[in-house]
């Protein structure tokens, strides 16, 4: 393999969040290293999808802290999260239901456009070539997602695993350092899997982005991910490489039950 | 199979994202205007002018302002007639206060004060939505209702809360004569469209999109709710604004704040909704329905009468008029909630295929 993993570039410590009485994530601490693929995985209500919301600062956690590359953010938002880098796709697609594939894609841009309002609706000058450029990137992200036929649809009207793959198009766009991937392969089909799998593969290995990966299909989880974090009930119970995290004992019981 | 698009390659980038990629559609827009800017003024009278294309016109840049809020942003507002008023009056002061003041900079001035005001009504959209939303803009309406007719400043003491404005020019051009408003009102229009045209397609325009589709999402890739909200409500409110500075100095020339009252927030809100939300070509399918559509009724239903020997009384025509304009609106929503604006582009979908549908 061509990538190396690195250093530590994203450090969760000691994360508790709560919704009132409920606590979603208890004392929580694990880090990601530059370049891997690192897999969150658990039943359902364990906690993923908010352990990816506090990383993005969609929800602030109660207790705990974030480092990202030596950086500590006590309290993150999401628009401080893309400005430095992290980009993610969601469980439940979130595209913008009425605009076009180019548009949503496009608006991943958003952070790098320069010119101001007026500029653009004078279609002036910079305005016009930025748009331009940025056009040409995202003609990028559609070469490599291989949906050139569909650029110029409603993505309203679009299949739902080629939704998810205009999902992943748009977090790639703002050409993140980490992506977060909310359950990528939820509700598709084999082949479906196999290309995103295959997407998931290229992005890490061709750009070396590091990718933070929720998934519930434990064969694509054990053969992409290097390491791979094991919640439960708002808890961590197992975290190492697939094959140590496949014997921990408290992993086959959360996942099994206990009298198995 | 006049409408095709065989043989038009795009070799850049630039040539695709156009405002109209199909050169047929260039064509139709480029006829359109010279129609409008040359064939309209040799065909049409004085009544034509007065009643049905300036206030036509002048709707449509009003429309267009309230869909870049609700159709583009998706922030819902009630308020629009009372950015109207807040352009006219604003533009009015500047326009005696100021000495050798050129029209049309008061105009911009009362349109940016609209600006002003619509971003100090559009904070509460920053918390919450919906209805809600529409609520706290119908407060701006009720304000500016009372502000313009109980503090005489704004309207340089007149008694009535009435004001009047004559002798419009640009350099030595004297707007006077229907056909000279019917040009400036047009010359405005052109201008402003192209600008909505151009902002909808760039990136500010996504961000208003954005929002309207998917707050969160936008967050998450780094849009500013805040700013995207904010600037959706100033731009809207300059249209509206200067709309109104448009529709208090060209089309009646004399005013009082009930010529901005909700009624008329009512009706551009009715406008983007029939014309469509979230298409700059909606605002003036809607604005030349509920312009054009009463007028012509009136003009027609009598005739029609006449076909089968009845003789309607005027009170009668005015009734018709009334249930006959809510019955269509009422076809075309459920028709296509999306507006007319969406049965034009189904349709020209449709005719790029003709007359083979697959």
């Amino acid at each position: 393999m061509s990538r190396e993993i690195g250093e530590v570039i994203l450090d969760l410590k000691n994360v508790s969040l709560a919704f009132g009485g409920v606590k979603a994530l208890t004392d929580i601490s694990f880090d990601v290293r530059e370049h891997e693929i690192r897999a969150i995985i658990g039943p359902n209500g364990a906690g993923k999808s908010s352990m990816l919301n506090v990383i993005n600062g969609v929800y602030r956690p109660q207790q705990g802290e974030i480092v990202l590359r030596g950086r500590r953010f006590a309290r993150m938002n999401p628009y401080k999260a893309a400005q430095a880098g992290i980009s993610r796709t969601f469980q439940n697609i979130a595209l913008f239901k009425g605009m076009s594939v180019i548009d949503n894609i496009m608006t991943g841009r958003n952070l790098k456009i320069r010119t101001n309002l007026l500029l653009q609706a004078l279609w002036w000058g910079p305005a016009r070539r930025e748009e331009l450029a940025h056009r040409a990137k995202v003609e990028e992200v559609i070469d490599f997602l291989e949906i050139q036929h569909i650029r110029k649809t409603p993505v309203g009207r679009l299949p739902y695993g080629l939704q998810k793959r205009v999902d992943l198009g748009r977090a790639l766009a703002m050409e993140p350092s980490i992506l977060l991937l909310d359950e990528p392969m939820a509700g598709m089909n084999v082949e479906e899997k196999q290309d995103m799998c295959r997407f998931i593969l290229d992005v890490n290995d061709q750009f070396g982005t590091t990718i933070v990966l929720i998934e519930h299909d434990m064969g694509v989880v054990m053969d992409i991910s290097d390491r791979v974090v094991v919640l439960d009930y708002g808890k961590k119970i197992g975290d190492g490489d697939p094959d140590a995290v496949r014997s921990n004992p408290e992993v086959v019981s959360a996942y099994l039950g206990a009298g198995h | 199979m006049l409408y095709r698009e065989n043989g038009q390659f795009k070799t850049s980038y630039a040539d695709d994202q156009q405002i109209f990629p199909i050169a047929q559609d260039r064509w139709l827009i480029i006829g359109l205007l010279v129609f409008a800017f040359i064939g309209v003024p040799l065909l049409v009278d004085e009544y034509l002018f007065r009643a049905i294309l300036i206030p036509f016109l002048i709707l449509s840049l009003a429309a267009l302002g309230v869909n870049i809020l609700v159709g583009f942003c998706g922030q819902i507002t009630l308020g629009a007639g009372a950015f109207m008023a807040v352009g006219a009056y604003a533009a009015y002061n500047f326009h005696i206060r100021v000495d050798g003041m050129p029209l049309l900079v008061s105009f911009l001035l009362g349109g940016l004060t609209s600006a002003l005001v619509g971003i100090f009504f559009g904070i509460p959209s920053l918390r919450v939505r919906g209805l809600y939303l529409a609520v706290a803009t119908l407060a701006a309406q009720f304000f500016t209702d009372w502000v313009f007719l109980r503090v005489p400043w704004f309207t340089d003491n007149a008694s009535s809360g009435s004001v009047s404005v004559s002798n419009l020019h640009i350099l030595s051009w004297e707007i006077a004569s229907p056909l000279d408003k019917y040009l400036f009102c047009l010359a405005l229009l052109t201008v402003f469209a192209l600008a909505a045209k151009n902002m909808t397609r760039c990136a500010v325009g996504r961000q208003w999109m954005a929002i309207r589709d998917m707050d969160v999402a936008a967050e998450v890739i780094g849009i500013r709710p805040m700013f995207a909200k904010l600037s959706a409500f100033a731009v809207s409110s300059f249209y509206v604004g200067i709309a109104g500075a448009l529709w208090g100095f060209i089309h009646l020339a004399s005013w009082e704040p009930a010529a901005f009252s909700v009624d008329r927030s009512f009706q551009l809100l009715f406008m983007v909704i029939i014309g469509g939300l979230g298409s700059v070509m909606g605002s003036f399918f809607g604005a030349a329905f509920i312009v054009i559509l009463p007028i012509a009724l009136n003009q027609f239903l009598p005739a029609l009468g006449g076909l089968f020997g009845m003789t309607i009384s005027t009170a009668g025509i005015s009734h018709a008029e009334l249930i006959i304009f809510g019955a269509l609106i009422i076809f075309f929503l459920i028709k296509e909630p999306h507006g007319i604006a969406r049965l034009w582009s189904t349709g020209k979908e449709k005719l790029r295929l003709w007359p083979f549908p697959h």
